[in-house]
């Protein structure tokens, strides 16, 4: 069972400076399993998923303390090589944060950087991964263009295509369907449920239909402690709090 | 009834300062090419812009202005040289690697540069640089053209840095987040993601930068040695365009043949700016980035 975890942390805190935005979070992420994070806005959500790619790093003044484990490794380790850590662990950013660059080179710019440098094999990934992500045939005709020309939800598309070119092992999803209408959300739903075969995915969101299809495992997060976390059957039928049923059940306040 | 009124009043204002503005601008402009076209009646604008001799005051005279073209030019792109690197690597410095404190200590410190009067530049160019790269260099003359460009880049390197940063500063958050994301490294952020973000600003910043090397006149006059010659290495002393109608206009009587050719020049340089000037809006046109989709 051990061996299964792909990630787990051990009593996460997390500061931004004086403000405790995290408080013990232990979680355990089964490989090839999607865990929906979900909560009220502020709770900590985007927090929390930050820390597993060290994002937060970047973030002047903020205090990391216990344990996030990636293959049963500190992620928080001096010797990690971050750089090497967030290729591992990708992310979709919870606002589509394309590069002001053409829409290919988007999606090859990761593969550039991790040094592939075969044109042929860039341009099958960069296809590859429109296509993963279901907006190939929206750009397929205009892939030399910017893609800052794109709408909120085709860019938020190619951020996830983006993500997966990179063939991360932990994809870390901030609400990759906020901006996208029916059809794309459920290509991505659809998507989520295709690349769980193959890698290990925490996604954040705010729609617990959406959590309910996709996730195997559903935490729900409160004022930055998890209070509670099951299967996402179980949460959502038989849920252990009446804090988590309030929210499940819109009857939150 | 009564605010539509006002309205008009402060459109018809405003309108009127403008043109006001344009109005005096285009005055000066027909002014210099009043006084400058004449000198054409001498001799062909080929002569004029290619002559290799510039004898303004013995007879025969001569007006060919190429070795004060060529002084220009090649003092622009050697202050160029040295400003540009200079400068950008600054503002990535200052906005990217240097801690918040240092950059808050350093940049109002790099900006009021800018502000050192360019009389002030030149004479430091003629007091302390010229005798120290004559003996650095073992050459006969300091006041020369490496020392002018060097002067012109002090004079650009402060403009070029702070416009960068601003530019450079202002690339979202987000956009460097996702790169690090990616598994890139933080210089490979800054030169593949960065850099070409900002590539609008850093150009705008280069332009307005050198801009003020073309056309300025103190420094150059005062450092760059003013020997009417085309220049054969980084040594020998220039005399750039503006150097020359500063020097000389007080020499030349009123209406003069030399009179009338320092006002030619005037429209060399005019030219020579506002063509630098197109290019610069054409080049920060091309790199702007645009249609950015919202949520
Ligand atoms: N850079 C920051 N500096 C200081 N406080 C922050 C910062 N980012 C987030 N916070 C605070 O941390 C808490 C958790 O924020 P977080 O973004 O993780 O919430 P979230 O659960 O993702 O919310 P949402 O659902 O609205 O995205 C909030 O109270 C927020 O105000
Ligand atoms: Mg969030």
């Amino acid at each position: 069972m051990e061996s299964n975890i792909k990630m787990r942390t051990e009593n996460l805190d997390f500061f931004y400076r004086n403000f405790q935005a995290l408080h013990h979070i232990s979680i355990e992420f089964v490989q090839n399993r999607v865990t929906a994070l979900i909560g009220p806005s502020g709770c900590g959500k985007s927090t929390y998923l930050r820390c597993l790619n060290r994002m937060n790093d970047l973030i002047p003044g903020i205090t990391v303390k216990g344990k996030a484990l990636l293959d049963n490794q500190d992620i928080y380790d001096p010797s990690i090589d971050v750089v090497t850590l967030r290729r591992r662990v990708g992310m979709v950013f919870q606002k589509p944060n394309p590069f002001p660059k053409s829409i290919f080179e988007n999606i090859a710019y990761g593969l550039k950087v991790n040094g592939v440098k075969d044109k042929a094999k860039i341009t099958q990934i960069v296809e590859k991964s429109l296509k993963q992500a279901a907006i190939w045939d929206e750009v397929k005709y205009r892939i030399n263009e910017s893609a800052l020309g794109l709408s909120g939800g085709q860019q938020q598309r190619l951020c996830i295509a983006r993500a997966l070119a990179v063939d991360p092992e932990v994809l870390l999803m901030d609400e990759p369907a906020s901006a996208l209408d029916p059809i794309a959300t459920q290509k991505i739903e659809e998507l989520i449920g295709k690349l769980s075969s193959k890698l290990t995915i925490i996604i954040v969101t705010h729609n617990m239909q959406q959590a309910a299809r996709v996730s195997d495992r559903t935490a729900f997060f409160y004022m930055g402690k998890l209070v509670e976390i099951n299967d996402t059957d179980t949460l959502f039928t038989k849920p252990g709090l009446k804090q988590t049923e309030d929210y499940i059940t819109g009857r939150f306040g | 009834m009564k605010r539509q009124i006002i309205d008009k009043g402060v459109h018809s204002t405003f309108l009127l300062i403008a043109l006001f503005s344009i109005a005096a601008l285009s005055l000066i402009m027909v002014f210099l090419f009043i006084e400058g076209i004449p000198i054409f009646d001498q001799i062909t604008i080929k002569e004029f812009v290619f002559g290799q001799y510039w004898y303004p005051t013995d007879d025969p005279t001569a007006f060919g202005i190429l070795a004060l073209i060529l002084g220009s030019v090649y003092v622009t792109i050697l202050s160029g040289m040295m400003a540009i690197p200079l400068g950008i690597m600054t503002a990535v410095y200052l906005a990217e690697i240097a801690p918040p404190k240092v950059a808050e200590i350093v940049k109002p410190i790099v900006e009021l540069m800018a502000s050192i009067p360019s009389v002030v530049i030149g004479f430091f160019g003629m007091v302390i640089v010229a005798p120290f790269i004559q003996k650095l260099f073992n050459i006969p003359v300091g006041l020369n053209m490496f020392n002018a460009s060097l002067m012109l880049a002090f004079m650009a390197v402060p403009t070029i840095c702070s416009i960068s940063e601003d530019a450079i500063f202002s690339v979202p958050v987000a956009v460097k987040e996702a790169s690090f994301a990616l598994g890139a490294t933080h210089f490979e952020t800054i030169a593949k993601v960065i850099i070409p973000a900002s590539l609008s600003g850093i150009c705008t910043a280069i332009i307005l930068g050198l801009s003020r090397a073309i056309g300025e006149t103190m420094v150059v006059l005062m450092a760059a040695g003013g020997a009417a010659m085309i220049p054969g290495s980084f040594f020998d002393p220039v005399r750039p365009l503006p150097a020359s109608i500063a020097a000389e206009m007080a020499e030349a009587p009123f209406r003069s043949e030399h009179y009338h050719a320092l006002f030619a020049i005037g429209i060399v340089l005019f030219l020579f700016t506002l063509i630098f000037n197109l290019f610069a809006d054409y080049l920060s046109h091309k790199f702007r980035q645009v249609g950015e989709a919202s949520l």
